[in-house]
C-alpha cells in the first residue's frame, strides 16, 4: 500500500494541518442543517481526505465502508455506464467520467438519490451526501442542473462539489453553496507530516535538524508544496535508498524530466531544427497522457529561471495566450508548438 | 390500539436552508424589485396576466416572484394542480416541450372548490414557470412559439432567466418582461434584520451591511452566508473577518501584498509572491476584482497607469471565465502591472 493512502488521516482529530479549517469542519458537522458545500483549493492540499474526515464526523465510521457500484443511464436513446463509489449514506460520483453527458449523471442520479428517504427517522443526519469530484470540469449544463435540484432536494440530499478553482463554477451554484477554501500547506506542515511518515516507516534520517530541514525544504519546493507529490516522493527515495540525506535527489517524473530538457534546449538553440525536435517530445508527451495545458506550465515555469527578466514577461505574456487558446481550441500541439516558437523568437530579440 | 395510534414521539424539524425557509410567502413580502411588484399586484386585482419574462442577476427574487404570485392567485392547495413548474434539472429537450408542456397547457381548467375561489382570485388559467429558461435548447425555445398563442386562454407562462439575450426572440417579444435589479443596500438590509430576530443572531449592522456588499446584492448569498456565520460563531456575535473568510473573499492584506510587490518591480519576487497567492488557494477571478476595485479607485495612480492596468485585468478575465490556468494569468497580469506602477 502506498504511503499516500496508508497514513491518510481517516477522523478530523487526526488531520495535521489547517487547525482553523478543521473546527470550522467540526462545527459544520455538529449543526443540524448542515449547508452544500463547495471545497476548493490547490492540489494535493487535502480535499478529499478532509472530505472523507467530514463524512465520517457526520455518519460515524459506516461512511468509510465503501463500495463500487456501475450504473446503466440513459441519455436520449444511448445507453452509458457509469461507475459509482458509495457507502451507505454519501456516494461519490466523477461526472467528467462521462464526458458530454455529464447533464445526464446529474439529473438522473442525483434524483433519485433525492428522492428516496433515509429509513432511520432517528438518525442525526436524515440526509444524504453526494460528493462531486473535478466539479471545474462540470459542463454548463450540468451546473444548470444542479442549481435547482440542490434548493428542491435539500431536506434530502447535501452536496459536497470537490475544484481546483472556483473559476469555472457558475455564479448561481457558488450562492447556493458554502465556499471552503484548501491552502496547500506550508513547508513546515509538509516537513511535519513526511517526519511523522518516515518515523512510522523507520526511514533512516539524517541525525541533525538543519540537515533535515533542508531535506523537507527540497522536497518541499520540487513538490510545489503538494503533499501528495512530496510523499510520494519520499517513499520513492526510500525505495532507492533506506538512508535518506539532505544531499539525496530528489525524484522528478520522467515526464517532468523531459519538459525540463526541452526547456534546456529552448534556451540553448532557436533554430528551425530545434522546433522539429522539440514536437517529437511533444508527441512523446502527448501519447503518455500528459495534457497539453500541464506541458505548458511546466514548461513555462522551466524556462523562467533560465532567462532574463524582460523576456521572462514576454514569455508569460506568450503562455497565458496561448495557454487560453488551448483551451478553447481542440487540438493542442498547434499551441504548444506556437509557443514554442514565440518564445524563441524572444529569446532571439532579447 | 396503543398500535395504530399515531406516534406522537416528537421527529425533530427539518432544518431547511434559510433561503427556502425565508422564501417570501405572497407578493408583499418581495424584497425590493417595487415595480414588478406593483405591476403584478395589479394582475390580482384584474385577474388578467401576459406571458411574463423575468429576468437579471442570480438571488434577486424572480423564482421568489412568481412562487409568490402564484400562491396569491391560486392558494396553497389550487396552486397544484394549477401552476407547473419546469427547470433546467427537468429534462427540457424538444421532446418535452412537445408532449408534457403542450399537454399540460391544452387541459381545460377545473372550476375552482368553493374554499379556494373564496380566499383566493383564482383565474381561469394556469401557469407554466420554466424556470433558468436560458438553458434550454434553441430548438426546444422555438417549439415553445405556436404553444405559447394556441393555448394563450388556458395557459400563461413565464419564463424565468438570468440572461435575457439566451432568449430567442420571436418568445422574448410574446412576453412582458420584468428586469430584476440587484437589491438595494435598505430593503435587503430590512429582509437581513427580519432573519436575524427570527433565528435570534446576534449581529450588527456593520456586519450586515458587509454580508450584503460581499454577496454584491445576490440576497440569497447573503442569506447563505449569514446562516453559514451563524453556524460557526454558535451564539458568540457574528464578526466582518468571519464573513470575509466565508464568502471566500481575498484578504485585503493579501492584494497588498501583491501590489506591494509589484511596486518594487522584481520580476523574480513577483513570481514568488503570485505563486504563494495560488498555493493558498485563492480564487484567481477575486484577485482581479479585487486589485480592479483596489487600483482603478486609488487616487495615487494616474490615468495611463489606470488604464494599462484596466486593459491587462479585463484581458486576464476573459481568460479565467474560459478556464484559463490560474497562475500563468495572474502572473501575467503583475508583469504588466510592473512598467505602470513601479515606483
Amino acid at each position: 500500500m502506498l504511503w499516500v493512502h496508508k497514513y491518510r488521516p481517516t477522523s478530523l482529530e487526526s488531520l495535521d494541518y489547517n487547525e482553523p479549517l478543521t473546527e470550522t469542519l467540526r462545527r459544520l458537522a455538529d449543526k443540524e442543517d448542515f449547508p452544500h458545500l463547495l471545497v476548493y483549493g490547490p492540489p494535493g492540499a487535502g480535499k478529499k481526505t478532509r472530505v472523507s474526515c467530514l463524512l465520517r464526523e457526520l455518519f460515524g465510521p459506516s461512511a468509510l465502508k465503501i463500495k463500487e457500484e456501475q450504473r446503466v443511464l440513459q441519455a436520449g436513446t444511448r445507453k452509458f455506464d457509469f461507475v459509482l463509489v458509495s457507502s451507505n449514506h454519501h456516494i461519490e460520483i466523477n461526472p467528467a467520467e462521462a464526458g458530454n453527458q455529464d447533464r445526464v449523471v446529474v439529473q438522473e442520479l442525483l434524483k433519485e438519490i433525492a428522492q428516496t428517504q433515509p429509513v432511520d427517522v432517528t438518525a442525526k443526519h436524515r440526509f444524504k451526501v453526494v460528493v462531486i469530484n473535478e466539479a471545474d470540469s462540470l459542463t454548463r449544463d450540468a451546473q444548470a442542473a444542479l442549481r435547482r435540484t440542490m434548493e428542491i432536494y435539500s431536506p434530502n440530499l447535501r452536496l459536497i462539489l470537490l475544484a481546483n478553482t472556483t473559476g469555472s463554477i457558475m455564479g448561481p451554484i457558488k450562492s447556493r453553496t458554502l465556499l471552503v477554501r484548501v491552502p496547500a500547506p506550508t513547508t513546515e506542515d509538509i516537513g511535519n507530516v513526511l517526519a511523522k511518515v518516515a518515523d512510522a516507516q523507520d526511514v533512516q534520517l539524517p541525525q541533525d535538524d538543519a540537515a533535515r530541514n533542508q531535506l523537507w525544504q527540497n522536497i518541499s519546493e520540487k513538490s510545489n508544496r503538494n503533499l501528495r507529490r512530496a510523499l510520494l516522493m519520499l517513499e520513492t527515495m526510500y525505495a532507492r535508498s533506506e538512508k535518506i540525506d539532505a544531499s539525496t535527489q530528489v525524484p522528478l517524473t520522467d515526464w517532468q524530466l523531459m519538459i525540463d530538457r526541452i526547456a534546456q534546449s529552448i534556451v540553448k538553440s532557436r533554430t528551425v531544427q530545434q522546433l522539429a525536435s522539440v514536437r517529437k517530445d511533444y508527441y512523446e508527451l502527448l501519447t503518455h497522457c500528459i495534457p497539453e495545458t500541464v506541458i505548458l506550465k511546466e514548461l513555462l515555469f522551466a524556462l523562467l529561471p533560465r532567462v532574463s527578466a524582460v523576456a521572462g514577461k514576454n514569455i508569460v505574456d506568450a503562455a497565458a495566450l496561448y495557454d487560453h487558446r488551448l483551451r478553447l481550441g481542440n487540438k493542442g500541439i498547434y499551441h504548444l508548438e506556437a509557443f514554442t516558437a514565440s518564445t524563441m523568437r524572444i529569446l532571439e530579440e532579447a | 390500539m396503543s398500535f395504530f395510534k399515531p406516534k406522537t414521539e416528537a421527529v425533530a424539524p427539518r432544518k431547511a436552508p434559510w433561503a427556502e425557509k425565508y422564501r417570501p410567502r405572497s407578493l408583499g413580502d418581495v424584497a425590493s424589485q417595487e415595480m414588478v411588484v406593483e405591476t403584478l399586484k395589479k394582475t390580482l386585482q384584474s385577474a388578467n396576466l401576459p406571458h411574463m419574462l423575468f429576468y437579471g442577476p442570480p438571488g434577486t427574487g424572480k423564482t421568489s416572484t412568481i412562487l409568490a404570485l402564484a400562491k396569491d392567485l391560486f392558494g396553497p392547495e389550487l396552486s397544484k394542480s394549477r401552476v407547473l413548474e419546469l427547470n433546467a434539472s427537468d429534462e427540457r429537450g424538444i421532446n418535452v416541450v412537445r408532449e408534457k408542456i403542450k399537454n399540460f397547457a391544452r387541459t381545460v381548467v377545473t372550476t375552482p372548490p368553493a374554499s379556494a375561489a373564496q380566499n383566493y382570485p383564482c383565474p381561469p388559467f394556469k401557469i407554466i414557470i420554466l424556470d433558468e429558461a436560458d438553458s434550454m435548447t434553441q430548438d426546444a425555445q422555438a417549439a415553445l412559439r405556436r404553444t405559447m398563442e394556441t393555448y394563450s386562454k388556458v395557459t400563461r407562462f413565464c419564463l424565468v432567466c438570468n440572461y435575457v439575450t439566451r432568449i430567442i426572440d420571436p418568445l422574448a417579444s410574446r412576453c412582458s418582461k420584468f428586469r430584476f435589479k440587484p437589491l438595494d443596500e435598505t430593503n435587503a438590509l430590512e429582509r437581513l434584520q427580519y432573519i436575524c430576530q427570527q433565528e435570534e443572531i446576534a449581529a450588527n449592522d456593520e456586519v450586515l451591511s458587509r454580508l450584503l456588499i460581499v454577496a454584491g446584492g445576490d440576497l440569497r448569498k447573503a442569506i447563505t452566508l449569514l446562516q453559514s456565520a451563524s453556524g460557526l460563531a454558535m451564539g458568540s456575535p457574528i464578526t466582518v473577518g468571519m464573513v470575509d473568510e466565508l464568502a471566500g473573499r481575498v484578504p485585503d492584506a493579501v492584494i497588498d501584498s501583491l501590489v506591494n510587490s509589484i511596486s518594487k518591480g522584481i520580476y523574480k519576487d513577483i513570481q514568488q509572491t503570485v505563486d504563494d497567492i495560488c498555493l493558498e488557494g485563492f480564487p484567481a477571478a477575486g484577485i482581479v476584482t479585487q486589485l480592479h476595485d483596489k487600483i482603478l479607485t486609488d487616487p495615487g495612480y494616474n490615468d495611463n497607469a489606470k488604464s494599462v492596468v484596466s486593459a491587462a485585468l479585463s484581458e486576464a478575465d476573459k481568460r479565467l471565465n474560459d478556464g484559463a490556468d490560474e497562475q500563468i494569468e495572474i502572473l501575467n497580469v503583475a508583469y504588466h502591472m510592473v512598467n505602470v506602477l513601479k515606483v
